[in-house]
Order: structure tokens, then C-alpha cells, then sequence
């Protein structure tokens, strides 16, 4: 029959017929706009790849193509390795009883906005007034200018990562955890294997697909990083910090884009994000399914 | 060496609690002090006298009841019609076979890949041409379904039987009824997931209303809340108590129906993707 083969189409169209409109299509002509010298309104000029060479001699979108990046390094070296600490710890038989409150307040910081959560932070990273200075000097610990210092942008930002996304990824290793089989581990011990060598060689393997999720996940977050650095860096700067030490690609992008209104040159930072959270992202799978047994 | 091992786990875990809830607790501590008590050494976790007026002035100010209904209605609408469409594509998907299934199905997740930032410019033009600027439209209609939505409710439907469809048609059910009738009733726990991220996503989100509202009284709370940080004053008391408050709906959720809902939602992603 007929319909018989049409009301699958049905069901699925919804989403193909809005990402259509509102995904597909602007993706493309993104793609057009990249191509053309636009401020404002009105048709603009083509100008080839000249956007693209620009970009890379605009010493502003180097530095926030150098800050994206070095942020999502930060987040895969530094920010992941925690979550992983964080989940063996949430995977002990001895706290049973309060693992639903510990996951649950781990969970807390990323349901709640990024604005607020930059808002919270100006009062954790304030120099004189801020709540982490005030820990580092009841250590006797030297104390930094968190947001005043363009080198220390990232760092902060970091910082400020590992509150709000160490949990969220901790649940992600834990349920990949929670899936490797105890007799596994017994018998990696029973051959005379130590903890961390059970660890290493049995269990770490086995937590492969999470990890991949994981990294992923953490590039493409990174990159698209756009309210906390936005928020924190304040307006006096533009969302861009002292020095431009907080200007990430996304916050370059939105600048141009709704700010200077320079469509073309928005587009292509656009485009670039995209080509590079694409590469990383096959890179990532290429990797992680190189020593992949089946 | 048992009992060691125990304390060194319950300690660390308790002091990563108190760091997470630690600028909360602060957060809200500072909604009830002055400005000038904000920027006061030492620090204190007990302000001086309960100082409402950061309150008061958020809601005589700025249009701070508005901006709550606004972020209501608009993470609301958004949530009902992700839920509606992605079950219905993520039924399309678990139950039918048809020609073009596997090929749709791996451009749904290729769309996953591009980030929304690429077409931001376009889709704002866009907006402006439908005259959808400044208005809720120009929120909820690009964010009426979300690929995940589908790909997350095709993996629990996956697990309904095929019998059970099989027998509804024998008895003459239409497929829509089946769907609407069958379908979505043993699929609620799923949806309640669905709701849930869907919600405290379109509550949480910033970019796109902070580029396509511009009037206080059309804003959510996010962009709302930025208005109160302008290049000549920043109200950290009013900033903290908007904040708080714009908080209060996802810690109520999180604590009454959330928890174990939050996380079942997360971990689908992480394991079958």
C-alpha cells in the first residue's frame, strides 16, 4: 500500500523539514557569506578567500584561536583527568549510602546557567575581595590578579572547567565504570597484578567508548565555549579580557558578527570552527579505534 | 589500611562537595549583603543584617518578573514541542523500515557535529526577514527539535516489541493511534528525561536570546541578568539575587524528580554513542 510506505517519512519530516530551514539552510549560506566583504546591510562585495587570509593575519583571531585551543587542552589534560579520579573514587564499595548525594552534587554545577555560574565566579576570582584568594592566602599561598592578568585568562578559565565540568564527566567515566565486570579485575589480581596495573592494563582499556565520548565531547565543548569567558571577561573588555587573555573564537565570531556587523568575516570564523571541531573530532576516532581489538 | 582507605575516599569526595556548593552558598550569602559589604575584608559567610533591598530592587528595577515568566514560557513551549517531535521521529526511526532510514538516520547524527555558532549570522538574518526579532519566535521555532531528542528516544523505543505494534494494527489501530495510544504512554520515563534536559537547557541558554532580544521586557533571565552588568556599574547585590532566584526552578527540579532522571539522561549518551 501506498501510504503504508509514506507514514514513516511522516514521523521522521518534523525534525528534516525545521533543520532544513534553520540549520541546513543558514549553514550554507554562511558558506556564501564567507565569501563576501559585508558590514551592514546590503549586498557586500566578493571577495574570494580574502576573509579567510585576513583571519589569519588578524592578530586578534590568532590569539582566541590560540585561547580556544589551549583551553580545550586544558580541558582534555587537566579537567578529564580529574572526572576519572573523581569516578574511581564515586565507584567505591565503601560509600554505597551517599553515592546519590555525592553524584548529585557533582551534577549541580552543570544544570545551572553558565551566566549565573560567571556571575558566582566574579566573586571567587576577585584579586582583593574573591573567595580563592582568600584560600590561597589562609595557606600562605601566593595570591594571582585572576582577572586582570591577560596570562593568567585561561588559567582562571580552566579553573573555573574543572568546577563545572569535572563532575559532569566523572558520572560519564563512572557509568563506563560501573559497566566493566568486577571478575575481571579479581582475576587481573589473582595473576599478581597490583592495583594500579589492574587499573592500567584491564580496566583503563575497557573504559575506551566513554573515553572517546568523553574527549569529544570536552573538544567540541571547548571550542564552543562561549558565556562563562564571555561573562567573566566583563563588557569593558568585550567578552574579551584583559589583553584579550579570555577571547575565544566564539566570542571573536559574535563580535564581529553582531557588534561590528561584518557578516562575511563572522561567517568565516563560522566555518573555521567547524573545520577544526571536524578534523579533532575524526582525529579522536581514527585514534581511539586504532587499537581497538573487534 | 581498610578503614584508611575509606576515610581517604569519603574526605576527598566531601571536600569536592563543599568546593561545588561553596560559591552557591556564597552567592546566596552576598544576595543579602550591600554592595559595600560585598567588597569588605575579611570575607564572611554571615552577613551583617539581612539586607532585602538587593530583592526588592530587582523586582522595581529591572523587569525581573517578567524576565521569569519570559524564561518560563519560552523553556516551556520549547520543552512540549521537543518532546512531541523527537518522540515522534525517534518512534519513525526504532519501529519503521524504510528506503531512506539509514541515510537520514547518519545525517541526523552528522548535524550533532556542526556547531550552531557556524550559521548564527545567516539565522539571524533570517529572523529579521520573518520580523521575528525581539519576539519568542525567533527562540522557540529553530529550537523546536533537537537531533538528540530523537537519537535519545529511537534508543529507548528500540526496546518496545514489535509484537505488541503488530497486534494494535490487527485490531485496527491506525499508526498515529498506536503512536499516541501505545507509544507514548510506555515511553514516559523517557520523556520525563527528555522534559528535564530540555527544560534546564532552553532555561540555561544565552547566546542565541542574547543576539535576538534586545527589550528588557522580551529577555530571559540569562540576558536579563547581564543588563545589570553595563560598563559604569556593576550591582553585585542585585546580580546575586537575580541569580539565586533564576537558580531556584533547576535546584527544586534537581532535588524533587531530577536526580536519578539527570543522570540515566546523560549516560544514554556516553554508552551507545
Amino acid at each position: 500500500m501506498k501510504l503504508q510506505k509514506v507514514i514513516p517519512y511522516l514521523f521522521v519530516s518534523p525534525f528534516f523539514i525545521l533543520y532544513a530551514i534553520f540549520g541546513l539552510y543558514p549553514t550554507i549560506y554562511a558558506l556564501y557569506l564567507s565569501f563576501f566583504d559585508i558590514t551592514g546591510i546590503g549586498k557586500g562585495e566578493f571577495v574570494k578567500f580574502n576573509n579567510y587570509i585576513n583571519l589569519f593575519s588578524d592578530s586578534r583571531f590568532i590569539k582566541a584561536l590560540w585561547n580556544t585551543t589551549y583551553y580545550a587542552l586544558g580541558s582534555i589534560f587537566i579537567i578529564l583527568p580529574i572526572a576519572l579520579v573523581l569516578a574511581i573514587l564515586l565507584n567505591s564499595k565503601y560509600i554505597e549510602k551517599l553515592k546519590g548525594f555525592f553524584t548529585t552534587s557533582f551534577y549541580l554545577p552543570l544544570i545551572t546557567s553558565a551566566v549565573v555560574v560567571a556571575i558566582m565566579f566574579t566573586l571567587v576570582f576577585d584579586t582583593e575581595y574573591g573567595l580563592l584568594n582568600a584560600l590561597l592566602r589562609s595557606f600562605k599561598l601566593p595570591t594571582y590578579r585572576w582577572l586582570q592578568e591577560p596570562k593568567f585568562g585561561i588559567p582562571t578559565l580552566i579553573i573555573l572547567g574543572i568546577w563545572r565540568y569535572a563532575g559532569i564527566n566523572a558520572l560519564y567515566f563512572l557509568s563506563g565504570l560501573q559497566s566493566v565486570s568486577e571478575e575481571l579485575q579479581d582475576a587481573a589480581r589473582i595473576d599478581g597484578a597490583n592495583k594500579w596495573q589492574s587499573f592500567w592494563y584491564v580496566t583503563f582499556p575497557l573504559l575506551r567508548p566513554v573515553t572517546l565520548f568523553v574527549v569529544v565531547q570536552a573538544i567540541i565543548g571547548s571550542y564552543n565555549l562561549f558565556a562563562e569567558p564571555f561573562i567573566l571577561a566583563g563588557q569593558g573588555s568585550g567578552g574579551a579580557g584583559a589583553g584579550d587573555g579570555m577571547l575565544m573564537m566564539t566570542a571573536y565570531l559574535y563580535v564581529n558578527g553582531f557588534r561590528f556587523l561584518r557578516m562575511g568575516y563572522a561567517s568565516a570564523i563560522g566555518f573555521i570552527l567547524m573545520i577544526i571541531i571536524f578534523i579533532l573530532t575524526l582525529i579522536q576516532l581514527k585514534f581511539f579505534r586504532m587499537g581497538e581489538i573487534d | 589500611m581498610k578503614n584508611l582507605n575509606k576515610l581517604i575516599i569519603f574526605l576527598s569526595l566531601t571536600i569536592g562537595v563543599l568546593i561545588t556548593f561553596l560559591p552557591f552558598v556564597y552567592m546566596i550569602v552576598c544576595s543579602f549583603k550591600t554592595n559595600a559589604e560585598i567588597y569588605t575584608l575579611p570575607i564572611s559567610f554571615i552577613p551583617k543584617k539581612f539586607y532585602l533591598e538587593n530583592y526588592h530592587r530587582l523586582f522595581t528595577e529591572i523587569p525581573f518578573a517578567r524576565q521569569y515568566f519570559n524564561s518560563t514560557f519560552i523553556a516551556s513551549v520549547q520543552t512540549v514541542l521537543n518532546v512531541f517531535l523527537a518522540s515522534l521521529g525517534g518512534f519513525g526511526f526504532a519501529k519503521y523500515n524504510f528506503k531512506l532510514k539509514n541515510f537520514l538516520f547518519i545525517f541526523l547524527l552528522v548535524t550533532m557535529m556542526i556547531p550552531s555558532q557556524v550559521g548564527l549570522v545567516p539565522l539571524f538574518l533570517m529572523m529579521n526577514w520573518f520580523r521575528w526579532i525581539d519576539t519568542y519566535w525567533a527562540i522557540i521555532v529553530p529550537g523546536a527539535v533537537s537531533a538528540f531528542g530523537i537519537f535519545f528516544m529511537r534508543s529507548s523505543m528500540m526496546g518496545i516489541p514489535d509484537e505488541i505494534l503488530d497486534s494494535a494494527r490487527i485490531d485496527g489501530a491506525s499508526e498515529f493511534g498506536i503512536f499516541s495510544k501505545i507509544i507514548l504512554p510506555m515511553s514516559t520515563a523517557s520523556i520525563g528525561i527528555l522534559a528535564i534536559l530540555t527544560f534546564t537547557g532552553s532555561w540555561n541558554n544565552f547566546m542565541w536570546p542574547l543576539i535576538v532580544l534586545s527589550s528588557d521586557t522580551k529577555m530571559t533571565l540569562p540576558v536579563g541578568l547581564t543588563t545589570l552588568m553595563n560598563l559604569y556599574k556593576i550591582e553585585y547585590g542585585m546580580l546575586m539575587a537575580g541569580s539565586f532566584l533564576s537558580t531556584v526552578p533547576i535546584l527544586i527540579l534537581l532535588i524533587l524528580v531530577g536526580q536519578k532522571a539527570f543522570i540515566r539522561g546523560i549516560t544514554v549518551g556516553a554508552l551507545k554513542g
